[in-house]
């Protein structure tokens, strides 16, 4: 195999550098996370002309190299070391026509590593709209490089810059700032006692902790100690680089680019006026929220039909057609109900995952986060905790990443420590489920489903809840931080589709699968489990038989109690009973009891279990919804699954911490085992306490 | 002195100086520095934060960071 040219792909956030990589790699990416920490890695091969290839890294978005976050940090430990099997051999600096001063920043600091460098101007099929003029010519001669005009959108531009990555051997290495300008008596001593550094680089070592010291860095080199000078004099000879660096961006801007400002004003006003208006903002915002969950309940329902009419038809021809035996039975039996039981959920997180892009994409979060940040910070939040609230609804590990970019240490605790709260896609399995059992299929006023509605309440119970934890958290917490906040309010844009749809697609898969794996390992212990049992359970007939000597029962009835005295004493039902008077209180048996408890690593599994236990010995129902609408209370008669008992597991469901990852995510970004434990007995108690007392007022 | 902090919705100023100690480097990264032109598009319900125009890049900040940017008024 040829070697492959390295690419690192970096930019400011909101220039489109997603969307560039997209076109250079299509579907040939990969997301992965650095080892050690939970940086987002994208990666991705790009073909170019005569078999030749290049491998493209999607590094995070960054204003500058100077490291205020961990995601930013991955970026500069990257072009720091050579020795780095994804150090690049070519730079593309992506960025927007529109904000291109500001996006040099970050392309002259690049370029003064001595990093061969494509400056990639993106959007500019905006450029007439917005009357803006460049010349290339001159902007290449002035930065030292080689410049590509692009359009994500129209895919033009492409092939240009595809050209120059090949030819990257011939880009200029030139810096744009000499470094010692800066500081130039600092600088002097630091070139004298290590002569055979770059100087540049060095002076990016030396200050990378600067604004960046409190979070975890696992797997990070240590830097060169040259500690001379203190903390605040490096921060100010940040301060003084970065005023250098615009010096010379406006100097050279000012002869290549020009820009007809009466013909700038557009429409992003007219639309920021009423999106972010006192009224009319919050308005369009809780409509907007409540047309997407009305629409993942309502769309997805089809195709979840047909997924699940398709895997109780696939057991059903196992079961027929494959010779009889334990491996037919764990197939029928084991892994496909508890594959089933996630597959289903496929279209409602697709669904998801779809919406919460477009928002992004779109420009409409940060309008949101804007909007917002007052009313949060009553409550202990800032307004980007909205963004990591929304997406909890998809589920609470990105969205808990998703923080990262709130600056105040405290607010960023007390939304890592609450995001649990929102209702994940993980808890839509269960809560589905059990709506569809216990509220009927009726329309409020004609138009609302009364199960979505019932959703929809359990939505805002997890916002409010959340709320309302980060408002205790924020009277109790004693966590000694600077209120800072700043958040950029990008263009508006039209979400372009492929953008979309990758995202949804990667999310999706990488939910499924992961969520997979435990589910179907899982599913064949329980299976296992409740196949199998000591004693009692291998003469189950002869007891049967003792218990009714007449022999009144006919062939079916005789089976059937076989069946269920076997499923009561195999080794599941030992340990259900166990358990039971534990959760006998919030109305629930011993199977739902084995069901929480292995839905303990994630939730999602309830329903898996569920379809498990419920399979074995019942050939009856085939959905997993009829075989849990046939379960009946043993001593009463009744379903199973009735209003009170059902309330109190979607209460349960609402607030217990039921997700190992979650809570690995959070010692994570926290650095600390208190944050995790402290959330998980917290939830766990209160779901406890609440599934209590709704069971015994509502029984 | 004027800081952004007490600009009128519209109102346009030229950054004069900023204190630096108090101002976090992202935001010098964005834009806000002596000499460039800062315009106030919007404020939050609540009068908080502000949505800013600063050098031609859009940003939103919260009124006490505002109050360390000082401006001369246009």
């Amino acid at each position: 195999m040829a070697q492959q040219i390295q690419v690192a792909l970096l930019g400011n956030p909101n220039t489109g550098k997603t969307s560039v990589f997209n076109r250079l790699t299509g579907l040939n990416q990969k997301v992965g996370n650095y080892p050690g920490i939970t940086v987002e890695k994208k990666e991705g091969v790009c073909n170019l002309s005569r078999g030749k290839k290049a491998h493209i890294l999607d590094l995070p978005g960054t204003y500058s190299l100077n490291a205020s976050s961990i995601d930013e940090n991955q970026v500069i430990e990257l072009l720091l070391n050579k020795n780095d099997k994804d150090y690049p051999d070519v730079a593309v600096v992506v960025c927007e026509v529109e904000n291109l001063k500001r996006n040099l920043l970050l392309f002259t600091q690049i370029k003064d590593l001595k990093i061969p460098t494509i400056l990639a101007i993106n959007m500019a099929d905006r450029m007439t709209r917005k009357a803006i003029s460049l010349d290339i010519p001159a902007l290449e001669k002035a930065l030292h490089t080689k410049i590509v005009l692009l359009s994500a959108r129209n895919n033009e531009g492409f092939e240009a810059l595809k050209t120059q990555i090949e030819q990257f051997k011939n880009l200029p290495m030139t810096p744009c700032l000499d470094t010692t300008v800066i500081a130039p008596e600092y600088f002097d001593r630091l070139a004298k006692t290590y002569p055979a550094q770059d100087l540049y680089k060095l002076w990016l070592v030396i200050t990378q902790d600067v604004n960046f010291g409190k979070l975890d860095r696992t797997g990070v080199s240590g830097p060169i100690s040259f500690q001379t000078e203190s903390i605040s004099t490096l921060k100010r000879l940040q301060q003084k680089e970065t005023i250098k660096r615009y010096q010379f961006i406006n100097d050279t801007l000012k002869t290549t680019m020009t820009v007809n400002v009466a013909m700038a004003k557009d429409f992003r006003s007219r639309l920021d006026r009423v999106l972010t208006h006192h009224v009319w903002g919050y308005v369009i915002f809780f409509a907007v929220l409540t047309v997407i969950f009305q629409a993942i309940f309502d769309w997805s329902s089809y195709p979840m039909d047909f997924i699940d009419q398709t895997f109780a038809q696939m057991g059903e021809w196992v079961k027929q057609n494959l010779p009889k035996g334990d491996f037919t039975s764990l197939l029928a039996e084991g892994v496909l109900p508890g594959l089933g039981g996630i597959i289903i959920f496929i279209p409602q997180i697709a669904f998801l995952f779809l919406f919460i892009a477009i928002l992004e994409e779109t420009g409409y979060m940060s309008r949101v986060v804007f909007l917002m940040d007052r009313v949060m910070r009553r409550f202990g939040l800032s307004g980007k905790s909205v963004v990591p609230l929304i997406s909890g609804t998809a589920c609470a590990i990105p969205a808990i990443m998703a923080t990262r970019n709130i600056e105040n240490w405290k607010e960023r605790l007390i939304t890592i420590l609450v995001t649990p709260f929102t209702t994940c896609s993980a808890r839509l399995p269960v809560y589905l489920i059990i709506i569809s059992l216990i509220i009927p299929q009726q329309r409020v006023l004609g138009l609302f489903s009364l199960q979505g509605l019932t959703l929809t309440f359990l939505y805002f119970l997890g916002f409010a809840s959340a709320i309302f934890a980060a408002f205790l958290l924020d009277r109790f917490l004693k966590v000694p931080s600077r209120s800072f906040f700043v958040i950029e309010m990008p263009n508006y844009k039209l979400p372009m589709a492929k953008n979309v749809l990758i995202t949804m697609v990667e999310k999706t898969k990488s939910f499924v699968f992961g969520a997979g794996k435990i589910i179907f390992a899982i599913s064949i212990v329980l299976w296992v489990l409740a196949s199998y049992g000591p004693g009692e359970f291998n003469h189950a007939p002869e007891i049967i038989d003792q218990r009714n000597p007449d022999n009144t029962l006919s062939v079916a009835a005789r089976n059937a109690a076989i069946e269920s005295f076997q499923l009561e004493h195999s080794y599941i039902g030992i340990m259900g009973k166990a358990i039971e008077p534990i959760v006998s209180p919030l109305g629930y048996d011993w199977k739902i009891g084995i069901a929480i408890v292995s839905s303990f690593a994630a939730r999602e599994v309830f329903v898996g279990t569920l379809a498990t236990i419920y399979s074995v010995g019942n050939d009856d129902e085939q959905t997993i919804r009829n075989r849990m609408a046939a379960e009946v209370h043993p001593l009463l008669g009744t379903p199973r699954f009735n209003f009170a008992s059902g309330v109190s597991l979607l209460l349960f469901y609402a607030f217990a911490m039921q997700c190992m990852s979650t809570l690995a995510v959070v010692r994570k970004e926290t650095n600390s085992w208190v944050w995790p434990a402290g959330q998980l007995i917290f939830m766990t108690t209160l779901a406890y306490v609440v599934a209590f007392i709704t069971y015994q007022i509502l029984n | 002195m004027a800081t952004i902090a007490g600009m009128q919705k519209g109102q346009k100023g030229i950054i004069r100086d900023v204190d630096l100690d108090r101002i976090p480097l992202k935001l010098l990264e964005m834009g806000c520095l002596p000499g460039n032109e800062v315009t106030l598009i919007q404020v939050a319900p609540f009068n908080d934060p502000l949505y800013l125009d600063i050098n031609g890049s859009h940003l939103a900040i919260r009124k006490d960071v505002a109050a360390q940017i000082y401006i001369d008024l246009c």
